[in-house]
């Protein structure tokens, strides 16, 4: 079987990533190196957990705005409860955790039970989200909590000198598990289908409601879990951290192959969609002389050519066959 | 068999929707082991009957008893775990899955939780090669493939659900001969079973030729319950209708007696071809002339005609029109030279669900025109109520949302469309599948009395009688290969058959 048309788009990423890491590599002395390749898992792994949640949201064929002011939320919370009530982080987390998951799911049940379009309900669970985050504190909260200071210090060694983070490896982590449940498991399948039409779900007898609901608690608990990780990284919590990220998330997505229509695309992708977001600004920073607001510049064109891209795609989808 | 009890029993039956009265006091009764025909008009309630039935509606009054049991089903989902598989009108599976996942989503065959995909795939190709004789690739997503072949993966995963009953909501309408018998010989088997089955469909010989009982339904209302062997044709067709039909008897005379005067040439494909789709062919239309395209499923019937309004591109020959010979290379242009389309695919490429009746059927005369050039309130209520009348679509209304028409009603809307643009070719790619006896013979009669007026018609259909009786010359596609054309006294059905066969 010759390359399935339905792989184009993530080929098309994977290659672009070896593509831009080879350019990197050949241009500037030190790209070529694991330690470079780790840092792009290092400093973007609260992303990959995002991108992970938001890549069902997307498959299932809905949108959710919420996630940079839950990852926010997470943080507030977190440094709150740690540092201004002295409470275990063995506590928080799980409850931080929760929160985001219950918070998703709240949303979920609004879009699917009320037939509101996603795009408004998070967009309102955006603005509260954040809006909570002043609710606890209008300032900075710095955190010194010894397993928070440790965590973020933590260095794996790993074969050649090179290093990496153990909030990298939880993102590794779920990314697996993310691909195994979109593949292997029938709440993954189901996703897919909800995306490519969520009347024939209900007759071909899906869990839909299920399955909406489940997707947005999916997000949020994917938000909470990056916003931990966001702590680590920071060590602070803070109302203003994570502006916008919700658009780079979206931005990982669709440069990972995803149809924004949904039912179309696959986690794998948004993985590389992730690391083409990192490999830019890392051969900016390389570069020195350019102001990160380029990084944007270039996300901003590639997800215009992949966009265009799945429309050229799409438009070849009516020919048939027999 | 009639002295058993049924297995499902549907009572007095109301439901109504916003300004509709779709079904009123209906009875249904389906036993084991026999194959039940629901019969009646376009919108005359039998998609919505079954739709009560499987929890995608709710009932407003009445009761369902299964196995003398009231049972009361929410959802599709519990429709299936009470023993009910069904097929709906219309394809509803998802295009973007593979074939083998719309024959085993929800039931995929799992180890610890997790999806056995070669096992899965395995099976999907096993159902569909011995069950409904249908190699296909079955890993490809499900739009690559024809309406005819997904109609059949709808079937395949029915039948892959062990039921008690099984409802097949015009499961015919987009197979040819073939498909069908195959089809029936299934249904013949699951009855012995001891299935009960609910069939619609709008063929009477498909409803004689399998089914044991018959329910009738008028306008939304309980005509009443028969044995099939027991109701004469006319009988039947008066109860559907409410009145004596005889259009078809006259039609085909109307045929005969234009046959022999051409028009000039207008339109020539010249080697004309595809890869894969189809192989290079010469054909001709000429003014005023009605061309059949005969073959099985998967001839090339559709792509030839997608060849012809420029959706997809040759890769040998050209199309030359009128004499002139620059080709036509996109919808875009073909639309300009007054050529229209009305695809056999009206659910993806057709119909925009959320408009009205009016809107939809203004759609394509106003892309032509241009967005500059609106066309006033008043007149697209004219077009409508003209069409509406015309084509007699039901309800009467043009301010319908056209997703909430009934099958055969949505198709209607899709020909006056077209026929709003005045072309000088329509394609018509299976016109009248899902569309009653009445409304049929109506839709052909226009072609004939159209193409009189001087429209050409290129004729897709897979009811051979029905391109025999409205083409003056039928072309017959065997494997993608235009095998045979035919004209006047040589045209019978015979003669396609054997063309088809390959004799
Ligand atoms: N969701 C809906 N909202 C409003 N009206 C509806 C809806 N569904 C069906 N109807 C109306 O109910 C009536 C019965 O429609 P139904 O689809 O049951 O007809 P049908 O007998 O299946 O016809 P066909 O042979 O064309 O498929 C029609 O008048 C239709 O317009
Ligand atoms: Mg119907």
């Amino acid at each position: 079987m010759s390359l399935n048309r339905k792989y184009i788009p993530i080929v098309v990423t994977i290659l672009l990533f070896l593509l831009m890491f080879t350019a990197g590599s050949f241009r500037y002395t030190g790209f070529f190196s694991l330690q470079v390749l780790m840092n792009l898992l290092i400093d973007n792994a609260f992303l990959l957990i995002t991108a992970v949640g938001m890549s069902f949201v997307i498959l299932s064929g809905g949108i959710d705005l919420s996630v940079g002011s839950i990852i926010a939320l997470s943080t507030m919370v977190s440094a709150s409860l740690v540092q201004q009530h002295g409470w275990s982080p063995a506590v928080v987390i799980p409850l931080v955790l929760l929160m985001g998951a219950a918070f998703g799911c709240g949303m979920g049940a609004i879009i699917h039970y009320f037939k509101i379009q996603p795009f408004i309900v998070t967009l309102a669970g955006m603005f509260m989200a954040r809006g909570l985050c002043y609710v606890i504190s209008i300032d900075t909260i710095t955190i010194d909590n010894p397993f928070y200071t440790s965590v973020a210090q933590t260095k794996i060694a790993l074969p050649g000198g090179s290093f990496i983070s153990i909030s990298a490896i939880i993102a590794l982590i779920i990314a697996a598990l993310a691909i195994f449940i979109a593949h292997y498991t029938r709440f993954g399948r189901n996703v897919y289908a909800l995306g490519g039409s969520e009347q024939s779900s209900l007759l071909m007898g899906l869990p839909v409601a299920r399955t909406k609901v489940l997707v947005y608690t999916l997000s949020g608990l994917c938000s909470a879990l990056a916003g931990i990780v966001f702590t680590f990284y920071m060590l602070s919590g803070y109302g203003l951290h994570a502006v916008g990220f919700e658009l780079d998330t979206i931005a990982a997505v669709v440069i990972g192959g995803t149809l924004l229509t949904g039912g179309v695309g696959y986690v794998l992708g948004t993985f590389f969609g992730v690391l083409i977001q990192g490999v830019i600004q890392t051969i900016i920073s390389f570069e020195g002389t350019l102001s990160s607001w380029w990084t944007k510049i270039v996300i901003g064109l590639l997800l215009f050519v992949f966009i265009l891209l799945q429309r050229v795609l799409s438009a070849n989808r009516s020919s048939l066959k027999q | 068999m009639s002295t058993q009890k049924p297995i499902l029993q549907m009572k007095q039956i109301h439901k109504r929707f916003p300004g509709v009265k779709a079904l009123s006091n209906v009875n249904l009764r389906l036993f084991p082991g026999e194959v039940h025909a629901l019969m009646g008009e376009n919108g005359a309630g039998k998609s919505t009957l079954i739709k009560v039935l499987t929890g995608v509606y709710s009932i407003d009054e009445g009761s369902v008893e299964m196995e003398e049991a009231p049972i009361s089903v929410q959802s599709p989902l519990e429709s299936q775990a009470a023993g009910i598989s069904t097929v709906y009108q219309e394809v509803n599976l998802c295009p973007n899955l593979t074939v083998a996942e719309n024959i085993f989503i929800g039931r995929e065959p799992r180890k610890f939780g997790r999806i056995l995909w070669k096992e899965m795939n395995k099976r999907a190709q096993e159902i569909l090669s011995e069950r409904l004789n249908l190699q296909i690739d079955v890993t490809e997503p499900l739009y690559m493939y024809s309406v005819a072949v997904q109609q059949l993966v709808a079937i395949a995963r029915a039948l892959n659900i062990s039921a008690k009953v099984l409802i097949l909501d015009e499961p015919t309408s987009s197979l040819d001969k073939n498909e069908v018998q195959q089809l029936f010989r299934i249904m013949e088997k699951l009855k012995q079973d001891g299935l009960a089955i609910l069939f619609v469909t709008h063929f009477l010989d498909q409803m004689y030729e399998i089914s044991d009982r018959v329910t009738i339904l008028r306008n939304g209302e309980f005509v009443g319950e028969y044995m099939a062997k027991d109701l004469p044709r006319l009988d039947l067709v008066l109860k559907m209708i409410g009145k004596e039909l005889n259009l078809l008897e006259e039609l085909p005379s109307l045929a005969e007696e234009y046959k022999d005067s051409l028009g000039e040439e207008l339109v020539k494909a010249d080697g004309l071809g595809r890869k894969g789709a189809i192989e290079p062919f010469d054909l001709s239309i000429h003014k005023g002339e009605v061309v059949g395209l005969a073959g099985l499923l998967g001839s090339g019937r559709t792509e030839a005609a997608r060849l012809f309004f420029g959706a997809d591109k040759p890769d040998s020959g050209k199309l030359i029109f009128s004499g002139r010979s620059e080709g036509v290379h996109t919808p875009r242009e073909a639309i300009g030279r007054r050529i229209a389309f009305c695809s056999e695919n009206r659910k993806t490429e057709g119909i925009i669900g959320d408009l009205t009746v009016r809107e939809n059927i203004i759609l394509a005369l106003q892309a032509k025109q241009g967005v500059f050039r609106t066309i006033s309130r008043k007149q697209q209520e004219e077009y409508a109520d003209e069409y509406i009348r015309m084509l007699n679509i039901n309800p009467p209304s043009p301010d319908h949302l056209i997703k909430n028409l009934s099958g055969g009603n949505q198709q209607k809307v899709l020909l006056a469309r077209w026929l709003l643009t005045s072309p000088q070719l329509f394609i018509l790619d299976e016109p009248t599948r899902g569309i009653d006896i009445g409304a049929k013979a109506e839709i052909q009669k226009l072609v004939l009395s159209l193409s009189r007026q001087g429209m050409s018609f290129l004729f897709i259909s897979s009811e051979l009688e029905e391109v025999l009786r409205v083409s003056g010359r039928i072309a017959i596609l065997r494997d993608r290969h235009k095998v045979k054309e035919i004209s006047g006294k040589d045209m019978s059905q015979h003669q396609i058959m054997q063309a088809i066969a390959g004799g």
